[in-house]
């Protein structure tokens, strides 16, 4: 019997369109605190889409229409200030995207603009974030130099301290490693295996073998339905569905 | 989609079916050496042991360097972590057609101490676990697999027949009966070994088909 962590999200029902594009059928899924939950599955089988609706990113997009229900925490996301949710529920997306300031001012971005003034509290947020993301090491010493000079791992590493420094509850990644090197992918994973002692995460990843190593527990998605959800050493070792054995080997996808 | 992976394993299915028949062989001909009181025959049993230790090595090779390169995972994981154990079993059954080879050498010479029943009998008792756990092997059969380990108490109790009769119809009551009935004794042991192992790789496929555990399980059987 496996012992789960407290849920975290609930998914009941979820379904989700853009326009008649009919992208999330009928999702039900327990996420839970604490453990990395990989998402895998194949191009538009609606795995970002889902990724984005825990907070409500979609609802940017046009033509998003969603019914079902999302309970975060036990409150319906819908419920949530979306400003809010996003706030707990950061995104650490497929490219770095560092912004075109120094080091320390990416880190501290956020949480300035969620009102956090006092220079000495910036740093200290700036600090620990970068700590967090195990990338304090490599750069305390040129915290005002521009981010653009990091390498493509670090800069991810940069982007995690940012989404950490508005400290979240959760954090959802998309497709984190999809442009790094194997050494700065190992670096992003372990850093994820050390965030997750205090933070709830999701991945969404192409790389099948990232998800066998990193996750706790695999949903693998298709065509916008949930096909397989268990822990991860099931999944790799013996899959349930058929589905799930084909593309895990490599036999579509 | 056909992969190139495919073809690779395809070539390690060959390679464990080529082991499986040499080691079909080895048993087959160093249970007639036993019949025939043949000499040359358990030599060669002894000899081509060489082939079998050679082919494990290359299979355990094409293995660890499939699992290094590929990274397989599910069905495929379980195909190749079972190969490798299968291999392993095979190459002891070879082991034992050795051992029992030895024996036969040791007892040629002299006259034989009654007529075999029980042990031709556990000797076709090996022989049909052994084809029957290979035969499950290549045809994913779990039905005929579990048959296989449901079969190895058989071999135990032929096993005991012969070691009690040994013991106490011959040993017991003249002790210079022991150099001829201690290999009979041992070869005995040897073809119950064989069993074991035959039941080993039945409870292998079990897994590699249906990932279910039955080794020191007998109840998920």
């Amino acid at each position: 019997m496996v012992k789960n962590n407290p849920i975290k999200f609930s998914i009941k029902n979820l379904n989700a369109w853009f326009g008649s594009l009919h992208v999330l059928k009928a999702i039900n899924l327990e996420i839970y605190a604490n453990e990395i939950l990989s998402i895998i599955g194949p191009a538009n089988s609606g795995k970002s889409t889902f990724l984005r609706t825990l907070n409500r990113l979609n609802e940017l997009y046009p033509g998003f229409k969603m019914t079902g229900s999302v309970f975060y925490g036990g409150e319906d996301i819908q419920k949530i200030e979306a400003e809010v949710l996003r706030k707990r529920v950061g995104t650490v997306f497929a490219l770095p995207l560092p912004l075109p300031l120094s080091i320390a001012d990416n880190v501290a971005y956020g949480a300035k603009i969620h009102g956090i003034k006092d220079k000495k509290k910036l740093e200290e947020i700036t600090e620990e974030s970068l700590k967090k993301a195990f990338l304090w090491e490599e750069v305390k010493d040129r915290l005002n130099e521009s981010a653009f000079k990091l390498s493509g791992g670090q800069q991810q590493r940069l982007c995690i301290a940012r989404t950490l420094a508005v400290k979240p509850e959760v954090i959802l990644f998309d497709e984190p490693c999809s442009g790094l090197d194997p050494i700065s992918t190992a670096k992003v994973e372990e850093t994820m295996f050390v965030l997750k002692r205090e933070y709830t995460i999701v991945l969404v990843t192409n790389n099948v073998k990232q998800a066998a190593r990193v996750g706790d527990k695999t949903a693998f998605f298709l065509s916008g339905e949930l096909i397989e959800f268990d822990i991860t050493e099931k999944i790799f070792t013996a899959p349930s569905d058929q589905r799930t054995d084909g593309y895990i080997r490599g036999e579509f996808g | 989609m056909e992969r190139h992976f495919d073809e690779e394993l395809k070539e390690l299915n060959k390679e464990i079916l080529r082991m499986s028949l040499l080691t079909q062989e080895a048993i087959y001909k160093s249970i007639e050496s036993l019949k025939n009181r043949d000499r040359v025959i358990a030599t060669e049993v002894i000899a081509s042991d060489k082939k079998v230790d050679e082919l494990e090595l290359v299979i355990d090779e094409r293995c660890i360097d499939l699992i290094a390169r590929y990274q397989p995972m599910a069905t495929d994981l379980r195909f190749i972590a079972t190969a490798m154990k299968i291999n392993a079993e095979l190459e002891r059954i070879a082991d034992l057609a050795v051992d029992i080879s030895q024996r036969v050498l040791e007892l040629v010479d002299k006259p034989l101490l009654k007529p075999l029943i029980d042990i031709p009998k556990l000797s076709a008792v090996a022989q049909g676990m052994v084809r029957d756990a290979i035969d499950a092997l290549v045809r994913k059969d779990v039905e005929l697999a579990k048959n296989v380990v449901l079969s190895d108490p058989d071999a135990d109790k032929l096993r005991n027949s012969v070691q009690e009769e040994l013991i106490n119809d011959y040993m017991a009551r003249d002790a210079k009966t022991a150099d001829r009935a201690v290999p009979l004794l041992l070869i005995a042991r040897h073809l119950e070994r064989i069993c074991d192992h035959a039941t080993n790789i039945a409870e292998d496929v079990i897994y590699m088909v249906e990932a279910k555990v039955v080794k020191h399980h007998p109840e998920e059987l």
